[in-house]
């Protein structure tokens, strides 16, 4: 209740501030979106299976995020930033798509 | 982004087994302590500590997920996508634009030049119609076509039908004619005026003047439009006009006037043998 709270702040904190995305920042930021929200399908999931651990969970957060942001990165250093970015979102689409499915299962029981 | 990240890796090092984590995300059980599942009810002093401060972890991070999605998605919206493309992507859109701006540069000289073509051609046009418009006034002033006004006199002939017979009105019109006269009408003491052109013809009927098939009656006054002074002399001379009806018992009257109208137009009648030829 309060991550989802927390959730909403921040949107609202974004919709207040407006800020500018840095330049060096704009590759990274969809991937880091994309990544964390992953992770948070990730805890849903775990949540519902009863296994969710908070601690694991911000680890799990943070370390996509750092890692999807890596692995952009290293691929704009090897110029190939645009193909490798497209693969991460794949697989972090993937994961997604199983997580949601996973939760499906739990809601609804189908 | 990196900069947050960092503070919340710096965070999360606090935390004693949080480093050596693995970076799935689907968590394995077995690690999962129990008390884990609900940390906001759990009221023991040690776990539930770190049940807080972990789940206000949870709380920053995903306050921050929120944040820069709602920051990402108003750069995508704001940006149309330019500034976040990569370098070959913006590459192949420069060159798609050369591309495109080379061929309507060569789609614009064409058009201007149809456009020179056309205005010039315009121009000529507009020449040859003024021209032509100027002439069809003139040849309408000469043949009768149209009604007009300038500086002239008018002429007024009395007597009785010896004096003004149809030939010595004739000789009036030649003489005006030779005097470099413009337009003419001839009237009567009541009828409608008469347009007197090139092939206008004047009669004698029962004593009375037939012009150009119209029966006029005494008193006749011709309007002409021409240089008054020359007009005059040409009539006064000796042996002109004016000497011969006067002696006839008639009389002459010349107005000098600056403006005449001469608003009769002769009616054309179809032509039986003359057709241009070209």
């Amino acid at each position: 209740m309060l991550a989802f709270l927390a959730l909403i702040a921040g949107v609202v904190l974004g919709l207040l501030i407006n800020p500018e995305v840095p330049t060096v920042l704009q590759p990274y930021l969809p991937i880091a979106v994309v990544a964390a929200l992953d992770a948070v399908f990730g805890g849903i999931r775990a949540k519902l299976d009863r296994i969710f651990d908070d601690k694991q969970f911000v680890v799990s957060f943070i370390s996509n995020v750092l890692v999807a942001a890596l692995i952009v990165y290293l691929g704009d250093q090897l110029g190939v930033g645009g193909q490798l970015s497209t693969g991460v979102v794949v697989v972090l689409g993937v994961r997604i798509f199983g997580n949601v499915a996973a939760i499906r299962r739990h809601l609804f029981r189908a | 982004m990196s900069t947050d990240d960092g503070e919340a890796s710096r965070r999360s090092g606090r935390q004693p087994t949080g480093v050596g984590w693995p970076g799935g995300v689907t968590p394995d059980p077995a690690p999962s302590p129990p008390d884990a599942a609900e940390p906001s009810t759990i009221s023991e002093p040690g776990p539930g500590r770190r049940s807080n401060s972990a789940s206000a972890m949870i709380a920053v991070l995903l306050a921050l997920l929120g944040f820069a999605m709602v920051v990402q998605l108003r750069h995508v919206a704001a940006d149309s996508q330019l500034s976040s493309a990569r370098e070959d992507d913006l590459v192949s859109i420069l060159s798609d634009l050369e591309a495109r701006e080379t061929r309507l540069n060569v789609d614009i000289r064409r058009l201007e030049d149809s456009q020179r073509q056309l205005n010039s051609g315009a121009q000529r046009r507009e020449a040859a119609l003024a021209d032509a418009a100027r002439r069809a006034d003139e040849l309408g002033l000469l043949a009768g076509a149209l009604p007009a006004e300038g500086r002239g006199m008018r002429l007024r002939l009395e007597g009785d039908s010896e004096a003004l017979s149809a030939g010595t009105v004739l000789d009036a019109v030649q003489s005006l004619r030779n005097a470099a006269a413009e337009a003419m009408q001839i009237r009567g003491a009541h009828e409608e005026p008469v347009r007197i052109v090139a092939s206008s013809y004047f009669v004698d009927q029962n004593g009375q003047l037939k012009v150009d098939g119209r029966l006029l009656s005494r008193p006749y006054t011709i309007e002409v439009i021409g240089d008054p002074s020359n007009l005059r002399s040409s009539l006064t001379i000796p042996g002109g006009v004016v000497p011969k009806v006067r002696e006839r018992g008639g009389n002459v009257t010349m107005d000098d006037l600056s403006i005449v109208e001469v608003t009769a137009r002769y009616s054309p009648t179809t032509l039986k043998f003359a057709r241009p030829a070209s």
